[in-house]
């Protein structure tokens, strides 16, 4: 029946446009635009393998080695350590050590009286590249550095509890010092005794654990690392000190802003005064161009009047004095936040730093630690927020001096604790030197070469963990969520991350790295910026289950009699398939 | 091993040294005032300005202000950041009647206005304007983030700098009105957290919320430029003013008795002035003789928009102006019978015209001076939405036609930019001018409309701005305290003043689609698709047989009779 059969082919071919023309069509008209992304890098990003590499000089100077042994230098040697952080996060130091003896212009500078002078002769002799460290091992009788010791401050910090009251505390370290860390990147070792038997291998091996000590003080030791990666990584093996350091310090960004405010809750009494301009200029500033190159730093300042703490101090009858005690502290900073206002020029994190002067009828103010006693710098800080300090001024003036009273505020008394916040908050781990270390106090700069060296390892590693934990969970949530769209930008921004990543991570390898926390920062930047595009965000999302609900009025009356033919066409061949098996049998 | 109470800031301590060098000389100050007047309507008007002047240069090159004491940090950082030059912001709540209040002496159109002038060093100015907005709304709590360019103009002439240097190229100009923006207060704590005294002492303990938006009008501002720092102007300074005006309608809500104290109107006295404050001064208008107590002896004349007024002053930096009780409580009682001048200019504007296709716009213009014609500035700024048909635009005074000298039109571009219609119009004396414009609704897509839409559409006001010929020269025949040499040719800065007036906001109705439309429209259309796809599908799939004729129902019926009774069918 040819007519029947026409009927056949048309059902066929009508199928066979729907589904060949039909449903491409429709598919394509309603897919959302997806740009291609590098998932597979990605991918291989998410379990991230990290070398650092140092590279370290020793430098024995005359009277150290015997000529035999010096014969046999310039020696190299390379010396490797693996750490697996978790399943995902590998970490491999390689120290790159190169012996050699000292030039005669480097003995001329270790001749110097002190060691503070032969430090910067060095200095003037070579400059060391960014992360690299040179140790000089000077002869066991030298005299540069019993004098040392006397001159040169160990400082650090002791840590109460979760609000950190912070007293500077110099400590002059009366054991017998065995090596001299400068204000660069060279230490002085003191050279314990060889046995002029040894050969040079023995001798070598002999100094290997002093020279690991003076390198993790004067780069980095495993446990900041391990902090660094806090983003990647479930803190169970990092002491509670590092996890103290790095919770403390403001997280990694490309600017900072550090904004001075000085709280004047009584104009009417006192009318004070601040060279903050001054300030900044002798006090802050030299600090923030060492650190140049990690972020950039504004640095503004404002005075609040009628802004007052959000506590009531208590009136101590034993000092006649009010007192803040430490568990009060928590509270006096959102009542002074809203005064604060936001920086409406930029969206860095902010840094605050608060001089309060308390009014005439609530001073003087002291601040108490949990053991009660009198904090001396009368400050304390919140943790990636910044610090206040309360300055009394009632000392100042007598009852009778005519209101309100004219008052300088002293810039260096200030300075001297927001200076030493913001190291904590910007992230300079105060170090914990071994035993018979001495430490150069940073100086005019406000910080050694070398301690921006560990800010920068630490810095890097930092930014290389958050890029690329920003960078893996986009590419997640993008594969996971099939509806949203993917703009050519977000996935130039997400590949940008990514190259910059895999070059950070590149130059971490090769030991630049000051290429290496430039490329971190940029990767660091791209993959906020594709992370947190508005672009992604439209609301464009309905659940497939509705959307095929409203495409049902043209899909069943579609789909039905189609599928309906087809069948019926099975079922007719079938039919004829089994009538013609019975007329052949 | 450890020596706790050692000296702090050890590092630093063989730099400094104890000396410190005597503070700079304050560059800044800061002044608040207050001026009540009593309305003829019974109402009063109270009128807060507070001025911090600062003698520095925000657009400096190369060097960044960044230390601030009494200009508030987030705007100093604003204006350096934008490069801004001239900023005019303001949140107003109710519209300024002027026939019955007269003119303000800080006049604004209802809603949030913001006009910028950007220094002539910006190359990106579109840009610079889109981030400032904003930034102002997160300042400010407001949502002038609905700024963009479909609400943007540039006006030619209507809004010059007012403060120093004499920038003409419109170019660098931003003009923006959102007319539908409500002021509450959350945008009052904000603007009081600009203050140096906050609003913990000062004029500014007055400004309580609650009382102040429980007025008829409430309109603030922060107005920034660039101002002389002494007579010779030889240095630029910074002048930051905040105004804040508000109109309490105690008239009604006292009973109708025309008589008021502070406590009436703010629920507070004031006590002190502001302890930074150079100058802080309390006026009061008594031109029409009330009843004021406590009496002052300090007069001040001054001439206000053309008028001459007489004002009491009251020095809060002064101990005596708290009297005994150590809080200052203003008492004034009037009869108000006197005559109220009337506004030389006033203007009007409604939306005429029936239907959701086409309307008309009507602009009416009075001069209400007897005899002096002058020319005012009309300026419109039409949403596109509104499609004008500017051959249609017409302007008549006194039934005649009055072709306006100056025209500068920008026509709308779809969903990018506003109209702006500018017209130098010149005022016969006692006329009313009527400027008509017809326009067109056009239709929205889907998303374009608001989430209320049936409410309607706002159209900013039509601002006109004018040089009014004063009512103090207008009176020639005065000589109570004047004597005669000085009055036969009036002086010439009082001759003229300069005013802007507002119009009311219009609110215009779009046609208004049903919003569940998209689905009726899926489902319509695919029921159309299935339906004509069903009879195709149908028509070339169905096999065409030749069917035997059926017998009709009638044989058949007779056949089933036939075989029960056994006889042969009937075919």
């Amino acid at each position: 029946m040819p007519e029947k059969q026409r009927g056949r082919y048309a059902a066929l071919a009508i199928a066979a446009v729907v589904i060949v023309v039909g449903i491409p069509l429709w598919w394509k008209t309603t897919e959302t635009y997806r740009a291609w992304l590098p998932f597979s890098e990605i991918s291989e990003l998410d379990s991230l393998q990290l070398q650092l590499s140092v590279d370290i000089e020793v430098v024995f100077s005359r009277g150290t080695l015997t000529p035999e042994q010096q014969k046999k230098f310039p020696l190299s040697h390379v010396n490797e350590k693996e750490h697996q952080v978790d399943a995902k996060t590998g970490l491999r130091y390689k120290y790159e050590t190169r012996y050699r003896t000292a030039t005669i212009m480097e003995e001329d500078a270790l001749n110097q009286p002190t060691a503070a002078e032969a430090d910067l002769s060095l200095h003037m002799l070579s400059e060391s590249s960014c992360g690299s460290v040179v140790v000089y091992v000077i002869p066991e009788s030298s005299t540069l550095l019993p004098e040392v010791r006397f001159r040169a401050f160990v400082y650090f910090y002791i840590l109460k509890s979760l609000l950190k009251l912070i007293m500077l505390i110099p400590a002059v370290y009366f054991q017998d010092v065995k090596v001299y860390v400068g204000q660069r990147r060279t230490a002085l070792l003191r050279s314990p005794p060889f046995k002029t038997s040894w050969n040079l291998k023995e001798v070598l091996s002999n100094l290997d654990v002093e020279v690991e000590q003076v390198v993790s003080t004067m780069s980095f030791g495993h446990q900041d690392i391990v902090a660094a990666l806090s983003n990647r990584v479930r803190m169970t093996k990092v002491t509670k000190e590092s996890m103290a350091d790095s919770m403390r310090a403001i997280k990694s960004s490309p600017g900072y802003e550090i904004t001075f405010s000085l709280l004047n809750p009584d104009p009417k009494s006192h009318s004070l005064h601040w060279d903050i301009e001054g300030a900044v200029q002798s006090y802050i500033q030299p600090l923030l161009n060492k650190l140049a190159p990690i972020a950039n730093f504004s640095v503004d300042s404002q005075i609040l009047y009628y802004a007052v703490l959000g506590v009531n101090p208590r009136f101590d009858n034993s000092v006649s004095a009010y007192t803040l005690s430490a568990d009060s502290l928590s509270h006096v900073i959102n009542p002074v936040e809203a005064r604060l206002g936001s920086n409406a020029a930029s969206s860095n994190p902010v840094l605050n730093f608060l001089l309060y002067v308390p009014d005439a009828h609530h001073s003087p103010l002291f601040i108490r630690d949990h053991s009660k006693r009198e904090v001396p710098s009368n400050a304390f800080h919140s943790p990636r927020w910044g610090g206040i300090m309360v300055y009394n001024v009632n000392e100042m003036y007598g009852p009778e001096a005519e209101r309100p009273v004219d008052i300088n505020i002293n810039m260096a008394k200030v300075m001297g604790v927001f200076l030493a916040q913001l190291r904590l908050m910007l992230g300079v781990q105060h170090t914990h030197p071994p035993t018979g270390f001495v430490l150069q106090s940073p100086g005019s700069a406000g910080l050694a070469d070398w301690e921006l060296d560990r800010l920068l390892w630490s810095r890097s590693v930092e930014n290389i963990a958050t890029a690329s934990t920003t960078i893996t969970s986009l590419a997640q949530l993008l594969d996971q969520i099939g509806n949203i769209v993917i703009n050519d930008n977000i996935a130039q921004q997400v590949s940008s991350a990514v190259t910059s990543l895999q070059s950070a991570v590149a130059e971490l390898e090769a030991g630049n790295l000051a290429f290496a926390l430039q490329y971190s920062r940029e990767a660091i930047l791209a993959s906020e910026r594709a992370f947190f595009d508005p672009s992604l965000l439209h609301l464009l999302y309905f659940p497939d289950d509705q959307k095929f609900a409203i495409y049902i009025p043209l899909f069943l009356p579609m789909c039905v009699p189609i599928v309906l033919s087809l069948l019926k066409i099975v079922s007719e061949a079938k039919k004829r398939r089994a009538d013609k098996q019975a007329k052949s049998d | 091993h450890t020596h706790l109470n050692y000296k702090l800031g050890l590092t630093l301590q063989n730099r400094t040294s104890e000396a410190l060098t005597p503070a700079a000389a304050a560059r800044d100050e800061f002044q608040e005032e207050l001026v009540i007047r009593p309305l003829h309507s019974g109402d009063i008007y109270a009128s807060f300005q507070f001025r911090t002047l600062w003698d520095t240069d925000f657009l400096q090159e190369g060097q960044k202000v960044s230390h601030y004491r009494l200009f508030p940090k987030s705007l100093g950082q604003v204006l350096s950041k934008f490069s801004v030059r001239e900023l005019h912001i303001s949140f107003t709540q109710g519209f300024w009647r002027t026939m019955q209040w007269g003119q303000p002496f800080i006049p604004s159109p209802p809603g949030a206005e913001l006009w910028v002038w950007f220094h002539d060093t910006v190359s990106d100015v579109d840009g610079n304007w889109k981030e400032l907005t904003n930034v102002l709304s997160g300042i400010f709590c407001a949502s002038l983030n609905f700024i963009d360019l479909t609400n943007t103009v540039q006006p030619s002439a209507s809004f010059k700098p007012l403060g120093l240097g004499n920038a003409t190229d419109h170019r660098f100009l931003r003009y923006a009105t959102l007319p539908r923006e409500i002021v509450c207060t959350e945008n009052l704590t904000p603007w009081k957290k600009l203050l140096p005294c906050g609003s913990k002492a000062g004029l500014a303990v007055l400004l309580k919320s609650e009382k102040l938006f429980h007025s008829s009008f409430h309109s603030q501002a922060v107005h920034i430029r660039p101002v002389c720092q002494d007579e010779q102007c030889t240095s630029k300074a910074w002048e930051l003013r905040q105004t804040l005006n508000v109109v309490f309608d105690l008239y009604t809500a006292g009973q109708g008795k025309k008589e008021w104290s502070l406590f009436k109107m703010f629920s507070r006295t004031l006590t002190e002035a502001c302890p930074l404050a150079t100058s802080s001064k309390v006026y009061v208008d008594i031109t029409d003789n009330p009843e004021l107590s406590p009496a002052t002896p300090l007069l001040s004349q001054a001439v206000v928009l053309g008028d001459r007024r007489t004002y009491s002053v009251f020095d809060l930096t002064r101990a005596e102006t708290f009297g005994q009780l150590r809080s200052l409580n203003l008492l004034l009682r009037w009869k108000g019978d006197g005559e109220m001048l009337r506004p030389l200019l006033h203007a009007e504007r409604y939306v005429a015209g029936f239907g959701l296709q086409t309307g008309e716009i009507h602009t009416v213009i009075y001069n209400n001076h007897p005899y002096r014609a002058f020319p005012v500035l009309l300026m419109d700024s039409v949403p596109w939405y509104l499609q004008l048909y500017i051959h249609t635009l017409t302007v008549t005074s006194k039934s005649r036609d009055n072709k306006p000298s100056y025209i500068h039109y920008q026509p709308a571009k779809d969903r990018h930019r506003p109209h702006l219609l500018e017209m130098l119009i010149q005022l016969p004396p006692h006329s009313m001018t009527e400027v008509t414009v017809q326009f067109e609704r056009a239709l929205l897509k889907w998303t374009e409309y608001t989430p209320d839409p049936n409410h309607g559409f706002y159209v900013g006001s039509s601002v006109v701005s004018a040089l009014v010929p004063s009512m103090v020269a207008m009176n020639t025949n005065f000589t109570q305290d004047q004597p005669l040499f000085s009055s036969f040719v009036p002086v010439k800065e009082e001759s003229s003043y300069f005013v802007r007036v507002y119009t009311e906001p219009l609110l215009v109705n779009l046609p208004t689609p049903d919003f569940s439309m998209p689905y009726n429209v899926i489902c319509l259309t695919c029921t159309v698709v299935a339906v004509g796809y069903g009879s195709f599908y149908n028509l070339l799939t169905r096999t065409f047989q030749v069917d035997e004729p059926s017998l009709p129902l009638a044989k058949r019926l007779a056949n089933l009779i036939r075989r029960i009774r056994g006889v042969p069918l009937l075919t």
